[in-house]
């Protein structure tokens, strides 16, 4: 659970250094292809890190065999 | 001797400490005085003296009581003290047993916050360099709070609002009242032991100083500060401060605004991405463009149009030079044809054609074709041959008369000079070349 923000925000921090690397143009054309490729695969992480999470809201409740986890009552206004 | 009406210390005592014990106003009062050989017991309980400029008073402060202190009295300390008087029967001492104890002239929860925020402060609780970043994009966040009123709901709301597919763990505390503290402590180490959020909102709504006491206390700064998970804490409004604030990695002015600082709004973070797709397919394609435009101007390159350009080049450099040795050797050949013709000239001018042409003949014998200078070298019926302009004549001896001496060299002198070894090597080179020359030079 840790790990998935931190990713995330790895990644795209990579895809940032790496875009502007690319727009630097100092790297040879092997470099800038394969700087591109892992740019490409790093876009497609943080897309899937966006979508994969699923909305969930619980509740923590301490109970004798540990903690339990409940959906959130529906809150008043 | 007496002997009715004699009491032991021990009665005496006791009656003395029924007799206070008894007084409705010795029972609750309050006391103001300074503090004095304060001492905190292992036990827990508190001994001390208040005094003013007369006189001492003995106290005691139960740890009943003495945990119930939000500050740690100390000599020198002004104090209101409320709590009852009675007899310690085995020293025959009355003393003040303490209930509750206030600073004296500040608000003693006032105190108590900057006693306990210097103490944290020197330990090094607040100290920035140890402050943690928050993750950009938390895949969980535990929230601990009241699970009724605004508060979890507004967080709820933001958080749903800014990020639609969000993942909220709630943990649910009192936030006020005297299990307080120990709850949300508590939580802020559980939810560290189950390691299931990336960050924590620690959150309260407005309320007294009283009411936001809970994240005044020592226990919750602690639980805080040893989180490994980042934990914000957003208590009361804008313009309260808990020790909490203070430690935690990051304050936010409310609860609400705790929502919006855990987590980016989804559209940011997509329009974040889409930009840097977007830079990334630009930058490799200009990257190509530049790559072939490159290669393109190098194909064009004179290297590879005009291969030969350098052997062109050398060579027109080559004609130069030949076309200076030219000059230079023309230059040279000039003055030496120019020396020719002046020689050409002379000689011309001592030809022996010239001589003819004026009159004279060059005379040979017919025998061995010898010129004739002398008329020693011929006798009486010789046949001789007369060269002229225009022709030979044969002729013959008939007659010798020789000169008288002296002018011999006179008429003969120039013709006999023509006749010398070099002079007819010139005539020869002369001959050969001289009309070509003659012909350039007019």
């Amino acid at each position: 659970m840790g790990e998935k923000g931190a990713s995330f925000e790895q990644s795209i921090a990579e895809l940032e250094e790496i875009v502007k690397k690319l727009e630097k143009g100092e790297l040879t054309l092997e470099d800038s292809i394969n700087c591109f490729q892992r740019g490409v695969e790093l876009t497609k992480f943080c897309n899937k890190k966006l979508d994969e999470a699923e909305r969930s809201i619980t509740m923590l409740i301490e109970g004798e065999n540990g903690i339990v986890e409940k959906e959130m009552p529906a809150l008043g206004q | 001797m007496p002997t009715k009406n004699v009491l032991t210390v021990s009665e005496l005592n006791k009656y003395i400490k029924d007799l206070i014990s008894g007084d409705l106003i010795l029972s609750g009062i309050w006391v103001k005085g300074e503090i004095s050989n304060f001492k905190s017991h292992y036990s827990g309980h508190f001994y001390f003296t208040i005094k003013d400029e007369k006189s001492v008073l003995k106290c005691v402060m139960f740890r009943s009581h003495a945990a119930s202190v939000m500050f740690e009295p100390e000599d020198g300390m002004k104090v209101l003290i409320r709590g009852y008087i009675s007899v310690f029967e085995r020293d025959g001492q009355y003393q003040l047993y303490a209930e509750e104890i206030q600073p004296d002239g500040v608000g003693a929860l006032y105190v108590a916050f900057e006693k306990l925020k210097q103490k944290l402060s020197t330990e090094g609780l607040f100290d920035e360099t140890r402050k943690r970043k928050l993750p950009y994009l938390p895949g969980s966040i535990g929230v601990i709070t009241s699970s009724t009123g605004a508060v979890v709901r507004d967080i709820i709301n933001i958080l749903s609002r800014r990020f639609y597919n969000v993942n909220i763990k709630v943990y649910p505390v009192q936030v006020q009242g005297e299990a307080a503290a120990g709850q949300i402590a508590g939580a802020v180490r559980r939810l560290n032991e189950l390691d299931n959020v990336d960050v924590i909102i620690v959150a309260r709504g407005g309320g007294s100083l009283e009411e936001l006491w809970a994240f005044n206390e020592e226990v919750v700064a602690r639980s805080i500060y040893e989180s490994r998970i980042p934990v914000i804490s957003a208590v009361g409004h804008e313009t309260d401060f808990t020790i909490s604030d203070f430690v935690a990695d990051v304050r936010a002015s409310t609860p609400s605004a705790a929502a919006e600082l855990v987590m980016p709004e989804r559209s940011v973070v997509e329009n974040r991405l889409d930009s840097l797709k977007m830079r990334l397919r630009n930058a490799i394609l200009k990257k190509t463009v530049m790559e072939r435009l490159i290669l393109k101007r190098l194909g064009e390159s004179v290297a590879f149009r005009q291969p030969y350009n350098k052997i062109y080049q050398e060579r027109m450099l080559l004609d130069v030079q030949k076309r200076y040795l030219q000059k230079a050797l023309t230059v040279l050949s000039g003055q030496y044809r120019n020396r020719l013709s002046l020689l050409a000239a002379r000689l011309d001018s001592l030809s022996p054609l010239n001589s003819l042409a004026r009159g004279y003949g060059i005379i040979r014998t017919e025998k061995d074709d010898t010129l004739v200078k002398s008329v020693h070298s011929v006798n009486i019926g010789d046949s001789l041959r007369v060269y002229i302009t225009d022709g030979t004549l044969s002729c013959r001896v008939e007659d010798i008369n020789e000169k008288p001496h002296g002018n011999a060299s006179g008429g003969a002198g120039d013709p006999g000079e023509v006749d010398k070894g070099e002079g007819v090597q010139i005539e020869i080179e002369y001959t050969a070349g001289y009309p070509e020359g003659d012909k350039k030079n007019g």
